[in-house]
Protein backbone atom coordinates (compact mmCIF):
# COMPACT_ATOMS: atom_id res chain seq x y z
CA UNK A 1 0.00 0.00 0.00
CA UNK A 2 1.38 3.32 -1.01
CA UNK A 3 1.48 6.09 1.52
CA UNK A 4 -0.93 8.98 1.22
CA UNK A 5 1.91 11.34 0.35
CA UNK A 6 3.02 9.20 -2.54
CA UNK A 7 -0.53 8.96 -3.82
CA UNK A 8 -0.81 12.73 -3.72
CA UNK A 9 2.44 13.19 -5.66
CA UNK A 10 1.18 10.66 -8.19
CA UNK A 11 -2.05 12.66 -8.49
CA UNK A 12 -0.19 15.94 -8.97
CA UNK A 13 2.02 14.40 -11.64
CA UNK A 14 -1.04 13.28 -13.58
CA UNK A 15 -2.73 16.61 -13.03
CA UNK A 16 0.16 18.35 -14.81
CA UNK A 17 -0.03 15.88 -17.67
CA UNK A 18 -3.79 16.33 -17.87
CA UNK A 19 -3.41 20.10 -17.97
CA UNK A 20 -0.97 19.83 -20.84
CA UNK A 21 -3.19 17.51 -22.85
CA UNK A 22 -6.29 19.54 -22.00
CA UNK A 23 -4.55 22.72 -23.23
CA UNK A 24 -4.34 21.29 -26.75
CA UNK A 25 -7.96 20.18 -26.79
CA UNK A 26 -9.17 23.45 -25.29
CA UNK A 27 -7.39 25.77 -27.72
CA UNK A 28 -8.34 23.70 -30.77
CA UNK A 29 -11.96 23.18 -29.77
CA UNK A 30 -12.42 26.94 -29.37
CA UNK A 31 -11.97 27.16 -33.14
CA UNK A 32 -14.90 24.81 -33.67
CA UNK A 33 -17.10 26.68 -31.25
CA UNK A 34 -16.38 30.15 -32.58
CA UNK A 35 -17.21 29.17 -36.14
CA UNK A 36 -20.36 27.42 -34.99
CA UNK A 37 -21.42 30.47 -33.05
CA UNK A 38 -21.10 32.76 -36.03
CA UNK A 39 -22.15 30.61 -38.98
CA UNK A 40 -23.98 27.71 -37.30
CA UNK A 41 -21.79 25.13 -38.98
CA UNK A 42 -19.03 22.89 -37.74
CA UNK A 43 -15.86 23.41 -39.70
CA UNK A 44 -14.79 19.79 -40.05
CA UNK A 45 -11.58 20.91 -41.73
CA UNK A 46 -10.43 22.41 -38.44
CA UNK A 47 -8.34 19.40 -37.39
CA UNK A 48 -6.51 19.60 -40.70
CA UNK A 49 -6.11 23.34 -40.37
CA UNK A 50 -4.35 22.50 -37.10
CA UNK A 51 -2.16 20.07 -39.06
CA UNK A 52 -1.32 22.62 -41.76
CA UNK A 53 -0.62 25.19 -39.03
CA UNK A 54 1.82 22.77 -37.39
CA UNK A 55 3.60 22.27 -40.72
CA UNK A 56 3.80 26.03 -41.23
CA UNK A 57 5.21 26.31 -37.72
CA UNK A 58 7.70 23.58 -38.56
CA UNK A 59 8.79 25.43 -41.71
CA UNK A 60 9.15 28.80 -39.96
CA UNK A 61 10.96 27.28 -36.98
CA UNK A 62 13.40 25.46 -39.26
CA UNK A 63 14.04 28.60 -41.29
CA UNK A 64 14.51 30.85 -38.27
CA UNK A 65 16.76 28.34 -36.54
CA UNK A 66 18.92 28.00 -39.64
CA UNK A 67 19.21 31.74 -40.07
CA UNK A 68 19.39 33.12 -36.55
CA UNK A 69 20.24 30.31 -34.11
CA UNK A 70 23.81 31.52 -33.76
CA UNK A 71 22.93 35.20 -33.39
CA UNK A 72 19.70 35.45 -31.41
CA UNK A 73 18.69 33.92 -28.08
CA UNK A 74 16.31 30.96 -28.23
CA UNK A 75 13.26 32.70 -26.84
CA UNK A 76 13.23 35.32 -29.60
CA UNK A 77 13.20 32.53 -32.19
CA UNK A 78 10.33 30.91 -30.34
CA UNK A 79 8.30 34.13 -30.25
CA UNK A 80 9.17 34.83 -33.89
CA UNK A 81 7.95 31.38 -34.88
CA UNK A 82 4.69 31.81 -32.98
CA UNK A 83 3.92 35.25 -34.38
CA UNK A 84 4.78 34.49 -38.02
CA UNK A 85 3.03 31.11 -37.95
CA UNK A 86 -0.08 32.61 -36.41
CA UNK A 87 -0.19 35.26 -39.10
CA UNK A 88 0.30 32.83 -41.99
CA UNK A 89 -2.05 30.18 -40.60
CA UNK A 90 -4.84 32.70 -40.11
CA UNK A 91 -4.80 33.21 -43.88
CA UNK A 92 -5.41 29.49 -44.28
CA UNK A 93 -8.52 30.04 -42.18
CA UNK A 94 -9.59 32.96 -44.35
CA UNK A 95 -9.00 30.87 -47.47
CA UNK A 96 -11.14 28.01 -46.15
CA UNK A 97 -13.98 30.40 -45.41
CA UNK A 98 -13.86 32.31 -48.67
CA UNK A 99 -13.25 29.40 -51.02
CA UNK A 100 -15.01 26.60 -49.16
CA UNK A 101 -17.89 27.91 -47.13
CA UNK A 102 -18.91 31.28 -48.52
CA UNK A 103 -20.45 29.88 -51.73
CA UNK A 104 -22.49 27.53 -49.54
CA UNK A 105 -23.78 30.06 -47.07
CA UNK A 106 -27.41 29.53 -47.93
CA UNK A 107 -27.02 25.83 -48.78
CA UNK A 108 -28.19 23.15 -46.34
CA UNK A 109 -25.81 22.71 -43.42
CA UNK A 110 -25.09 19.12 -44.48
CA UNK A 111 -23.47 20.37 -47.71
CA UNK A 112 -21.19 22.60 -45.69
CA UNK A 113 -20.23 19.71 -43.41
CA UNK A 114 -19.30 17.57 -46.42
CA UNK A 115 -17.27 20.46 -47.84
CA UNK A 116 -15.39 20.66 -44.55
CA UNK A 117 -14.47 16.99 -44.65
CA UNK A 118 -13.39 17.39 -48.26
CA UNK A 119 -11.18 20.41 -47.54
CA UNK A 120 -9.57 18.32 -44.81
CA UNK A 121 -8.77 15.54 -47.28
CA UNK A 122 -7.38 18.08 -49.76
CA UNK A 123 -5.05 19.45 -47.07
CA UNK A 124 -3.90 15.97 -46.05
CA UNK A 125 -3.14 14.81 -49.57
CA UNK A 126 -1.68 18.20 -50.47
CA UNK A 127 0.88 17.94 -47.69
CA UNK A 128 1.48 14.31 -48.63
CA UNK A 129 2.23 15.26 -52.24
CA UNK A 130 4.40 18.24 -51.35
CA UNK A 131 6.44 16.75 -48.52
CA UNK A 132 6.07 13.03 -49.00
CA UNK A 133 4.92 10.41 -46.51
CA UNK A 134 8.07 10.65 -44.45
CA UNK A 135 7.48 11.72 -40.89
CA UNK A 136 9.22 14.95 -40.01
CA UNK A 137 10.38 15.89 -36.58
CA UNK A 138 9.69 19.30 -35.11
CA UNK A 139 12.89 21.04 -34.05
CA UNK A 140 12.98 21.80 -30.32
CA UNK A 141 12.69 25.56 -29.80
CA UNK A 142 14.01 25.46 -26.26
CA UNK A 143 16.29 23.28 -24.26
CA UNK A 144 14.24 20.97 -22.13
CA UNK A 145 14.87 21.36 -18.41
CA UNK A 146 13.29 19.06 -15.86
CA UNK A 147 12.47 20.30 -12.38
CA UNK A 148 11.76 17.98 -9.49
CA UNK A 149 9.38 19.65 -7.06
CA UNK A 150 8.75 17.30 -4.15
CA UNK A 151 8.67 14.24 -6.38
CA UNK A 152 6.55 15.87 -9.12
CA UNK A 153 8.47 16.12 -12.36
CA UNK A 154 7.91 19.26 -14.38
CA UNK A 155 9.56 20.18 -17.64
CA UNK A 156 9.80 23.78 -18.75
CA UNK A 157 8.10 22.73 -22.01
CA UNK A 158 5.03 21.52 -20.13
CA UNK A 159 4.83 24.68 -18.07
CA UNK A 160 5.20 26.78 -21.21
CA UNK A 161 2.46 24.86 -23.03
CA UNK A 162 0.04 25.34 -20.17
CA UNK A 163 0.84 29.02 -19.69
CA UNK A 164 0.80 30.00 -23.37
CA UNK A 165 -2.50 28.21 -23.89
CA UNK A 166 -4.01 30.07 -20.96
CA UNK A 167 -2.64 33.38 -22.23
CA UNK A 168 -4.16 32.74 -25.67
CA UNK A 169 -7.54 32.08 -24.12
CA UNK A 170 -7.36 35.19 -21.98
CA UNK A 171 -6.43 37.29 -25.02
CA UNK A 172 -9.33 35.78 -26.94
CA UNK A 173 -11.69 36.52 -24.07
CA UNK A 174 -10.57 40.14 -24.17
CA UNK A 175 -11.09 40.27 -27.93
CA UNK A 176 -14.59 38.76 -27.67
CA UNK A 177 -15.71 40.99 -24.81
CA UNK A 178 -14.13 44.31 -25.66
CA UNK A 179 -13.65 44.84 -29.37
CA UNK A 180 -16.33 45.63 -31.93
CA UNK A 181 -15.63 42.44 -33.90
CA UNK A 182 -15.86 40.35 -30.77
CA UNK A 183 -19.18 41.93 -29.92
CA UNK A 184 -20.41 41.24 -33.43
CA UNK A 185 -19.38 37.59 -33.06
CA UNK A 186 -21.23 37.29 -29.79
CA UNK A 187 -24.27 38.97 -31.27
CA UNK A 188 -24.21 36.65 -34.28
CA UNK A 189 -24.43 33.63 -32.04
CA UNK A 190 -27.65 34.91 -30.48
CA UNK A 191 -29.42 36.36 -33.46
CA UNK A 192 -28.33 36.35 -37.01
CA UNK A 193 -30.84 38.75 -38.57
CA UNK A 194 -30.22 41.88 -36.62
CA UNK A 195 -26.42 41.95 -36.89
CA UNK A 196 -26.17 43.09 -40.56
CA UNK A 197 -28.66 45.84 -39.70
CA UNK A 198 -26.01 47.34 -37.46
CA UNK A 199 -23.84 47.79 -40.55
CA UNK A 200 -21.83 44.66 -39.80
CA UNK A 201 -20.75 42.69 -42.84
CA UNK A 202 -20.83 38.92 -42.44
CA UNK A 203 -18.12 38.82 -45.09
CA UNK A 204 -15.78 40.47 -42.58
CA UNK A 205 -16.86 38.68 -39.42
CA UNK A 206 -16.93 35.15 -40.87
CA UNK A 207 -13.38 35.11 -42.29
CA UNK A 208 -12.11 36.84 -39.15
CA UNK A 209 -13.63 34.07 -37.06
CA UNK A 210 -11.96 31.42 -39.20
CA UNK A 211 -8.68 33.32 -39.04
CA UNK A 212 -8.72 33.42 -35.24
CA UNK A 213 -9.60 29.73 -35.03
CA UNK A 214 -6.78 28.83 -37.41
CA UNK A 215 -4.29 31.13 -35.69
CA UNK A 216 -5.04 29.57 -32.31
CA UNK A 217 -4.82 26.06 -33.76
CA UNK A 218 -1.45 26.80 -35.33
CA UNK A 219 0.06 27.99 -32.04
CA UNK A 220 -1.37 24.88 -30.45
CA UNK A 221 0.38 22.99 -33.24
CA UNK A 222 3.76 24.53 -32.44
CA UNK A 223 3.28 23.67 -28.77
CA UNK A 224 2.17 20.17 -29.76
CA UNK A 225 5.35 19.89 -31.82
CA UNK A 226 7.38 20.69 -28.70
CA UNK A 227 5.64 18.00 -26.67
CA UNK A 228 5.32 15.32 -29.37
CA UNK A 229 7.84 16.29 -32.05
CA UNK A 230 6.56 14.06 -34.86
CA UNK A 231 4.65 15.51 -37.80
CA UNK A 232 2.62 13.52 -40.25
CA UNK A 233 -0.17 14.59 -42.60
CA UNK A 234 -2.84 12.75 -40.61
CA UNK A 235 -1.88 14.13 -37.21
CA UNK A 236 -4.86 16.51 -37.27
CA UNK A 237 -7.51 13.85 -37.69
CA UNK A 238 -7.69 12.28 -34.25
CA UNK A 239 -6.94 15.45 -32.31
CA UNK A 240 -9.44 17.33 -34.49
CA UNK A 241 -12.21 14.87 -33.73
CA UNK A 242 -11.39 14.93 -30.04
CA UNK A 243 -11.49 18.72 -30.01
CA UNK A 244 -14.81 18.52 -31.85
CA UNK A 245 -16.11 16.26 -29.07
CA UNK A 246 -14.96 18.91 -26.59
CA UNK A 247 -16.82 21.61 -28.52
CA UNK A 248 -20.02 19.54 -28.38
CA UNK A 249 -19.53 18.72 -24.72
CA UNK A 250 -18.97 22.39 -23.90
CA UNK A 251 -22.15 23.38 -25.70
CA UNK A 252 -22.37 24.34 -29.34
CA UNK A 253 -21.15 27.87 -29.89
CA UNK A 254 -19.90 28.42 -26.34
CA UNK A 255 -16.23 29.41 -26.19
CA UNK A 256 -16.11 29.14 -22.42
CA UNK A 257 -17.70 25.70 -22.67
CA UNK A 258 -15.26 24.51 -25.32
CA UNK A 259 -12.26 25.53 -23.22
CA UNK A 260 -13.66 23.89 -20.11
CA UNK A 261 -14.63 20.71 -21.91
CA UNK A 262 -11.19 20.59 -23.55
CA UNK A 263 -9.55 20.48 -20.15
CA UNK A 264 -12.11 18.00 -18.85
CA UNK A 265 -11.34 15.75 -21.80
CA UNK A 266 -7.64 15.94 -20.97
CA UNK A 267 -8.35 15.03 -17.35
CA UNK A 268 -10.62 12.13 -18.19
CA UNK A 269 -8.15 10.68 -20.69
CA UNK A 270 -5.16 10.92 -18.37
CA UNK A 271 -6.90 9.66 -15.26
CA UNK A 272 -8.63 6.82 -17.07
CA UNK A 273 -5.19 5.73 -18.25
CA UNK A 274 -3.88 5.70 -14.70
CA UNK A 275 -6.57 3.25 -13.58
CA UNK A 276 -7.24 1.12 -16.65
CA UNK A 277 -4.86 -0.33 -19.25
CA UNK A 278 -3.92 2.42 -21.67
CA UNK A 279 -5.25 0.48 -24.67
CA UNK A 280 -8.73 0.96 -23.23
CA UNK A 281 -8.18 4.65 -22.60
CA UNK A 282 -10.22 6.16 -25.43
CA UNK A 283 -12.96 3.56 -25.16
CA UNK A 284 -13.59 4.33 -21.51
CA UNK A 285 -12.93 8.08 -21.74
CA UNK A 286 -15.39 8.57 -24.56
CA UNK A 287 -17.98 6.31 -23.00
CA UNK A 288 -17.95 8.69 -20.06
CA UNK A 289 -18.47 11.65 -22.43
CA UNK A 290 -21.30 9.77 -24.15
CA UNK A 291 -22.92 9.25 -20.78
CA UNK A 292 -22.64 12.95 -19.92
CA UNK A 293 -24.15 13.94 -23.27
CA UNK A 294 -26.99 11.46 -22.84
CA UNK A 295 -28.12 13.35 -19.77
CA UNK A 296 -27.19 16.80 -21.03
CA UNK A 297 -27.41 16.79 -24.82
CA UNK A 298 -26.84 20.52 -25.16
CA UNK A 299 -23.53 20.34 -23.31
CA UNK A 300 -22.36 22.57 -20.48
CA UNK A 301 -23.23 26.02 -21.80
CA UNK A 302 -25.16 25.30 -24.99
CA UNK A 303 -28.33 27.15 -25.83
CA UNK A 304 -31.53 25.38 -26.60
CA UNK A 305 -31.67 25.18 -30.31
CA UNK A 306 -34.99 26.91 -30.75
CA UNK A 307 -33.68 30.20 -29.43
CA UNK A 308 -31.45 30.70 -32.40
CA UNK A 309 -32.97 32.45 -35.35
CA UNK A 310 -31.74 31.75 -38.81
CA UNK A 311 -33.11 32.34 -42.27
CA UNK B 1 -39.15 67.92 -52.38
CA UNK B 2 -37.49 64.68 -53.38
CA UNK B 3 -38.53 61.54 -51.59
CA UNK B 4 -36.16 59.98 -49.05
CA UNK B 5 -37.22 56.44 -49.81
CA UNK B 6 -38.70 55.53 -53.14
CA UNK B 7 -39.99 52.11 -54.17
CA UNK B 8 -41.13 51.74 -57.75
CA UNK B 9 -43.17 48.85 -59.16
CA UNK B 10 -41.72 46.26 -56.80
CA UNK B 11 -42.84 42.67 -57.37
CA UNK B 12 -41.57 39.59 -55.61
CA UNK B 13 -42.14 35.90 -56.13
CA UNK B 14 -41.39 33.07 -53.69
CA UNK B 15 -41.15 30.26 -56.24
CA UNK B 16 -44.52 30.39 -57.97
CA UNK B 17 -46.18 32.44 -55.26
CA UNK B 18 -46.52 36.14 -55.95
CA UNK B 19 -46.03 37.67 -52.51
CA UNK B 20 -45.91 41.33 -53.51
CA UNK B 21 -47.28 42.86 -56.69
CA UNK B 22 -46.50 46.26 -58.24
CA UNK B 23 -45.82 47.90 -54.92
CA UNK B 24 -45.07 51.63 -54.90
CA UNK B 25 -43.99 53.72 -51.96
CA UNK B 26 -42.64 57.19 -51.49
CA UNK B 27 -41.62 58.51 -48.09
CA UNK B 28 -40.44 62.08 -47.61
CA UNK B 29 -37.91 63.08 -44.96
CA UNK B 30 -39.56 63.24 -41.51
CA UNK B 31 -42.79 61.66 -42.75
CA UNK B 32 -44.50 58.93 -40.72
CA UNK B 33 -46.12 56.33 -42.94
CA UNK B 34 -48.12 53.30 -41.84
CA UNK B 35 -48.60 49.96 -43.55
CA UNK B 36 -51.70 48.05 -42.48
CA UNK B 37 -53.38 44.92 -43.72
CA UNK B 38 -54.64 41.52 -42.59
CA UNK B 39 -52.31 38.71 -41.54
CA UNK B 40 -50.33 37.22 -44.40
CA UNK B 41 -50.83 40.26 -46.65
CA UNK B 42 -47.09 40.56 -47.18
CA UNK B 43 -46.27 43.49 -44.89
CA UNK B 44 -43.19 41.97 -43.31
CA UNK B 45 -42.12 40.69 -46.75
CA UNK B 46 -42.11 44.29 -47.96
CA UNK B 47 -39.90 45.22 -45.01
CA UNK B 48 -37.56 42.35 -45.82
CA UNK B 49 -37.43 43.34 -49.50
CA UNK B 50 -36.54 46.95 -48.79
CA UNK B 51 -34.02 46.13 -46.05
CA UNK B 52 -32.21 43.64 -48.27
CA UNK B 53 -33.08 40.38 -46.52
CA UNK B 54 -34.56 39.33 -49.87
CA UNK B 55 -33.86 40.90 -53.25
CA UNK B 56 -37.06 41.79 -55.12
CA UNK B 57 -37.73 39.96 -58.38
CA UNK B 58 -38.65 43.21 -60.14
CA UNK B 59 -38.73 46.91 -59.38
CA UNK B 60 -36.46 49.67 -58.17
CA UNK B 61 -35.68 50.93 -54.67
CA UNK B 62 -33.78 54.12 -53.92
CA UNK B 63 -32.76 55.70 -50.64
CA UNK B 64 -31.77 59.40 -50.84
CA UNK B 65 -31.65 58.97 -54.60
CA UNK B 66 -29.19 56.06 -54.50
CA UNK B 67 -30.12 52.60 -55.65
CA UNK B 68 -30.26 50.09 -52.79
CA UNK B 69 -31.84 47.15 -54.58
CA UNK B 70 -29.56 44.13 -54.60
CA UNK B 71 -27.23 45.49 -51.91
CA UNK B 72 -26.40 43.50 -48.79
CA UNK B 73 -28.40 44.26 -45.64
CA UNK B 74 -25.36 45.78 -43.93
CA UNK B 75 -24.72 48.10 -46.89
CA UNK B 76 -28.33 49.26 -46.90
CA UNK B 77 -28.19 49.75 -43.13
CA UNK B 78 -25.12 51.93 -43.37
CA UNK B 79 -26.84 54.10 -45.96
CA UNK B 80 -29.26 55.12 -43.25
CA UNK B 81 -31.95 52.51 -42.74
CA UNK B 82 -32.74 51.20 -39.26
CA UNK B 83 -35.21 48.48 -38.38
CA UNK B 84 -36.91 46.62 -35.55
CA UNK B 85 -38.54 43.20 -35.77
CA UNK B 86 -41.99 41.86 -35.05
CA UNK B 87 -40.64 39.12 -32.76
CA UNK B 88 -37.76 41.06 -31.23
CA UNK B 89 -34.36 40.17 -32.66
CA UNK B 90 -32.34 40.84 -29.52
CA UNK B 91 -29.18 39.10 -28.36
CA UNK B 92 -29.88 36.85 -25.38
CA UNK B 93 -27.17 36.90 -22.71
CA UNK B 94 -25.88 40.28 -23.83
CA UNK B 95 -26.58 43.21 -21.57
CA UNK B 96 -28.51 46.29 -22.62
CA UNK B 97 -25.48 48.56 -22.84
CA UNK B 98 -23.67 46.07 -25.10
CA UNK B 99 -26.67 46.04 -27.42
CA UNK B 100 -26.44 49.77 -27.90
CA UNK B 101 -22.64 49.74 -28.16
CA UNK B 102 -22.80 47.03 -30.80
CA UNK B 103 -25.08 49.22 -32.86
CA UNK B 104 -22.29 51.79 -33.08
CA UNK B 105 -20.17 49.27 -35.00
CA UNK B 106 -19.89 51.41 -38.14
CA UNK B 107 -18.90 54.44 -36.09
CA UNK B 108 -15.92 52.60 -34.61
CA UNK B 109 -13.24 52.88 -37.25
CA UNK B 110 -10.27 51.47 -35.36
CA UNK B 111 -8.37 48.57 -36.94
CA UNK B 112 -7.06 45.30 -35.53
CA UNK B 113 -3.70 46.80 -34.63
CA UNK B 114 -5.35 49.76 -32.94
CA UNK B 115 -7.39 47.39 -30.82
CA UNK B 116 -4.37 45.21 -30.06
CA UNK B 117 -2.27 48.11 -28.78
CA UNK B 118 -5.31 49.90 -27.31
CA UNK B 119 -4.21 53.19 -28.88
CA UNK B 120 -5.52 56.55 -27.59
CA UNK B 121 -7.59 56.95 -30.78
CA UNK B 122 -9.22 53.59 -30.14
CA UNK B 123 -9.94 54.45 -26.50
CA UNK B 124 -11.37 57.84 -27.46
CA UNK B 125 -13.75 56.26 -29.95
CA UNK B 126 -14.87 53.71 -27.39
CA UNK B 127 -15.59 56.37 -24.79
CA UNK B 128 -17.50 58.50 -27.29
CA UNK B 129 -19.63 55.52 -28.16
CA UNK B 130 -20.26 54.78 -24.52
CA UNK B 131 -21.35 58.35 -23.91
CA UNK B 132 -23.72 58.26 -26.85
CA UNK B 133 -25.05 54.89 -25.71
CA UNK B 134 -25.93 56.28 -22.28
CA UNK B 135 -27.69 59.21 -23.90
CA UNK B 136 -29.86 56.81 -25.88
CA UNK B 137 -30.53 54.66 -22.82
CA UNK B 138 -31.80 57.71 -21.03
CA UNK B 139 -33.95 58.84 -23.92
CA UNK B 140 -35.64 55.44 -24.15
CA UNK B 141 -36.03 55.17 -20.39
CA UNK B 142 -33.93 52.00 -20.09
CA UNK B 143 -30.90 53.42 -18.32
CA UNK B 144 -31.74 51.57 -15.12
CA UNK B 145 -31.33 48.28 -17.03
CA UNK B 146 -27.92 49.14 -18.59
CA UNK B 147 -26.10 46.15 -17.10
CA UNK B 148 -29.01 43.71 -17.05
CA UNK B 149 -29.17 40.76 -19.40
CA UNK B 150 -31.76 41.46 -22.05
CA UNK B 151 -34.02 38.49 -21.24
CA UNK B 152 -34.53 39.70 -17.68
CA UNK B 153 -36.24 42.91 -18.85
CA UNK B 154 -40.00 43.43 -19.03
CA UNK B 155 -41.39 43.02 -22.52
CA UNK B 156 -42.09 46.67 -23.13
CA UNK B 157 -38.55 47.58 -22.11
CA UNK B 158 -37.14 44.98 -24.52
CA UNK B 159 -39.05 46.67 -27.33
CA UNK B 160 -37.56 50.00 -26.32
CA UNK B 161 -34.06 48.49 -26.30
CA UNK B 162 -34.61 47.25 -29.84
CA UNK B 163 -35.68 50.71 -30.91
CA UNK B 164 -32.78 52.38 -29.14
CA UNK B 165 -30.46 49.94 -30.89
CA UNK B 166 -31.94 50.85 -34.26
CA UNK B 167 -31.55 54.56 -33.51
CA UNK B 168 -27.91 54.12 -32.50
CA UNK B 169 -27.04 53.41 -36.13
CA UNK B 170 -28.12 57.00 -36.95
CA UNK B 171 -30.77 56.11 -39.52
CA UNK B 172 -32.52 58.57 -41.81
CA UNK B 173 -35.50 56.28 -41.89
CA UNK B 174 -36.67 53.86 -39.25
CA UNK B 175 -38.71 50.73 -40.03
CA UNK B 176 -40.84 49.49 -37.15
CA UNK B 177 -42.45 46.06 -37.50
CA UNK B 178 -45.45 46.00 -35.16
CA UNK B 179 -43.83 48.08 -32.42
CA UNK B 180 -46.74 47.52 -30.04
CA UNK B 181 -47.29 43.79 -30.56
CA UNK B 182 -48.06 42.16 -27.23
CA UNK B 183 -48.03 45.43 -25.29
CA UNK B 184 -50.37 46.42 -22.50
CA UNK B 185 -52.46 49.58 -23.02
CA UNK B 186 -50.12 51.51 -20.70
CA UNK B 187 -47.06 50.40 -22.62
CA UNK B 188 -48.84 51.32 -25.85
CA UNK B 189 -49.35 54.89 -24.71
CA UNK B 190 -45.71 55.09 -23.65
CA UNK B 191 -44.68 53.75 -27.07
CA UNK B 192 -46.66 56.43 -28.89
CA UNK B 193 -44.91 59.03 -26.77
CA UNK B 194 -41.48 57.55 -27.46
CA UNK B 195 -42.04 57.33 -31.22
CA UNK B 196 -43.18 60.97 -31.27
CA UNK B 197 -40.10 61.98 -29.35
CA UNK B 198 -37.74 59.99 -31.55
CA UNK B 199 -39.38 61.50 -34.60
CA UNK B 200 -38.76 65.00 -33.28
CA UNK B 201 -35.33 64.59 -31.73
CA UNK B 202 -33.71 62.67 -34.56
CA UNK B 203 -35.49 64.19 -37.56
CA UNK B 204 -36.10 60.67 -38.77
CA UNK B 205 -38.72 59.38 -41.19
CA UNK B 206 -40.68 56.37 -39.94
CA UNK B 207 -42.32 53.50 -41.79
CA UNK B 208 -44.33 51.23 -39.54
CA UNK B 209 -46.44 48.10 -39.69
CA UNK B 210 -49.23 48.01 -37.15
CA UNK B 211 -52.47 46.25 -36.38
CA UNK B 212 -53.84 48.57 -33.76
CA UNK B 213 -55.88 51.22 -35.54
CA UNK B 214 -55.74 53.65 -32.67
CA UNK B 215 -51.98 53.66 -32.85
CA UNK B 216 -51.82 54.05 -36.62
CA UNK B 217 -54.45 56.80 -36.74
CA UNK B 218 -52.74 58.67 -33.97
CA UNK B 219 -49.25 58.65 -35.45
CA UNK B 220 -49.31 58.31 -39.22
CA UNK B 221 -49.63 61.06 -41.80
CA UNK B 222 -50.09 58.60 -44.63
CA UNK B 223 -51.38 55.04 -44.63
CA UNK B 224 -51.25 52.18 -47.11
CA UNK B 225 -53.51 49.14 -46.91
CA UNK B 226 -52.06 45.92 -48.23
CA UNK B 227 -54.16 42.84 -49.10
CA UNK B 228 -52.66 39.76 -50.74
CA UNK B 229 -49.50 41.66 -51.69
CA UNK B 230 -51.29 44.55 -53.38
CA UNK B 231 -52.08 48.01 -52.11
CA UNK B 232 -55.86 48.39 -52.21
CA UNK B 233 -56.07 51.83 -50.68
CA UNK B 234 -53.74 54.60 -49.60
CA UNK B 235 -54.17 58.07 -48.25
CA UNK B 236 -54.55 60.10 -45.09
CA UNK B 237 -55.84 58.40 -41.94
CA UNK B 238 -59.41 59.72 -42.27
CA UNK B 239 -59.73 58.54 -45.85
CA UNK B 240 -58.49 55.07 -44.98
CA UNK B 241 -60.67 54.76 -41.92
CA UNK B 242 -63.80 55.28 -43.97
CA UNK B 243 -62.72 53.45 -47.11
CA UNK B 244 -65.22 50.61 -47.75
CA UNK B 245 -62.55 48.34 -49.26
CA UNK B 246 -60.37 48.63 -46.18
CA UNK B 247 -63.30 47.93 -43.90
CA UNK B 248 -64.14 44.93 -46.03
CA UNK B 249 -60.59 43.59 -45.90
CA UNK B 250 -60.58 43.79 -42.13
CA UNK B 251 -64.17 42.98 -41.24
CA UNK B 252 -65.58 41.16 -44.26
CA UNK B 253 -68.44 42.13 -46.58
CA UNK B 254 -71.63 43.47 -45.05
CA UNK B 255 -74.01 41.13 -46.81
CA UNK B 256 -72.11 38.08 -45.62
CA UNK B 257 -72.62 38.85 -41.95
Amino acid sequence: MESLGELFTYFLQNLINALQRGSFYAVISIGYSMVYGVLMLFNFAHGDIFMVGTYIGFGIATLLLAAFASILPGWTIFIGTVVITMFLASWIGVFVEVAGYRPLRSAPRASAAITGLMIGIIFETGILIMLGAKRLSFPPLMESVTYNIGGVFLTNVKVMIIIISLLLMIALQFFIQKTKWGMAMRAMSYDFLAVPLMGVSINIIAPLTFAIGAGLASVSGILYGQAYPILDPYMGVIIGWKAFVAAILGGRGSIKGAALAGYLLGFIEIFVATIFPSTLRDLIAYSIILLILTYRPRGFFGMEHSTKLRL
Amino acid sequence: MTALLNVNQMTHYFGGLRAVHNYNLSINPKQITGLIGPNGAGKTTIFNLITGVYTPTEGAITLSGENIKGLETNEIASKGLGRTFQNLALWRHMNVLDHIKMAHYSQLSYGLLGAFFNTPACRRQESEVEENAYRLLELFDIKQYAFDIITSLPYGAQRRVEMARAMATNPKILFLDEPTAGMTPDELIQMIKIIRQVHQDFNVAIFLIEHRMKFVMELCEFIQTLVFGEVIAEGEPEEIQNNPEVIEAYLGKEDLT
